[in-house]
């Protein structure tokens, strides 16, 4: 039962962040430095997830040729990068995945 | 002439192609809820509840594996802190609606809900039923993303495990990050984040994620002074 309150808590702060600055529109200001740090979140904390899950196993950071998550992702990133297509990131990062299992 | 109606249906009309990006991602996140252990009923409820595709991701392995809920929720709380500046962004335009809209409208808030919203807030022309477009567009997403999780939920439970489902995890999350890479500054704030988020991954309760977090926007700040566009792909 704590798992159901814990997610309508964790529910009610995403809302609460979605609604804050539309009601307080216009009734207090914030910081520049503020805003500015704002811009910054979603590449940090994407950046900060994605890294340790490809570049490391079990908590050991392994730069050698079988690490297939490591070659792969960074091929998906190229595919991204290019494309901006979701669909095909997924696709072609998990055929390099596998075809790099195979190899190595 | 615009009414409610046609604003509405050319909000539905303006998410279709983002819908395409997020059908696999609701599709994954039901299939890794359901593989890492996450009951059925739980895991959709939290894709109606939370309502955030990254924060669902980060958070379905703390959920599985009983994590204290304070970390839950703070783990939540950082990856979902980018809406308070979709909030600040689209503030001004909303500021004449109702509190009844306002709330309905905050709920639906997303990445692509945002995206497509603050394009058509920019637009000149009739502003009056605007809001209706970011109703229909938020809306589409909703249903989308509850659909899609229910097929994930479905499937999921049927995926051998040696399918390496989940990796497609990082890479939904670098089909996102990628585009965001608009400065140089974006680029230093990934490399510390990541490094960061890297040496700290042994730390407890993603307490290694926050203090990466932090480090990256910090080195991103730093680097932004005196910057200009960074031509991207």
């Amino acid at each position: 039962m704590e798992i159901w309150l814990t997610i309508l808590i964790a529910g009610l702060v995403t809302y609460t962040t979605r609604l804050s600055f539309i009601v307080t529109h216009g009734k207090l200001a914030m910081p520049r430095w503020f805003t500015r740090a704002l811009t910054f979140v979603p590449v940090a904390v994407l950046s900060a997830i994605i890294a340790p899950e490809i570049l490391a196993h079990e908590n050991v950071v392994n730069f050698s040729l079988d690490n297939a998550r490591l070659y792969a992702g960074i091929f998906a990133a190229l595919i991204a990068w290019r494309t901006r297509n979701t669909w095909l990131t997924i696709g072609v990062g998990m055929l390099a995945l596998f075809a790099w299992q195979a190899i190595f | 002439m615009t009414t409610a109606r046609s604003e509405f249906f050319a909000g539905v009309h303006a998410q279709l192609p983002l819908l395409l990006g997020v059908i696999p991602f609701g599709l994954i996140y039901g299939a890794l809820a359901i593989q890492l252990g996450v009951p059925a009923s739980l895991a959709q409820a939290i894709s109606s509840i939370v309502f955030a595709g990254a924060a669902q991701f980060v958070s379905a392995p703390l959920v599985a594996t009983a994590t204290p809920g304070i970390v839950i929720v703070f783990t939540v709380f950082i990856v979902n802190l980018r809406h308070a500046l979709y909030s600040a962004s689209l503030a001004p335009y909303l500021e004449r609606l109702s509190p009844a809209w306002k709330m309905l409208l905050a709920y639906l808030l997303t990445d692509e809900a945002y995206a497509m919203a603050i394009t058509h807030y920019q637009k000149d022309g009739d502003a009056r039923f605007k809001h209706w477009f970011f109703f229909g567009t938020g809306l589409a997403l909703w249903v989308c993303w509850q659909i899609s999780t229910a097929i994930g939920i479905f499937v999921g439970a049927q995926v051998p495990s040696n399918w390496s489902l989940d990796f497609a995890l990082p890479l939904t999350f670098i089909a996102i990050v990628m585009p965001m890479f608009k400065r140089r500054s974006h680029g230093l704030t990934a490399f510390v984040a990541g490094a960061a988020a890297t040496l700290a991954m042994g730390l407890p309760y993603k307490i290694g994620l926050v203090l990466a977090v932090g480090l990256g926007i910090f080195a991103g700040m730093i680097a932004e002074r005196g910057e200009g566009e960074w031509k991207s792909g």
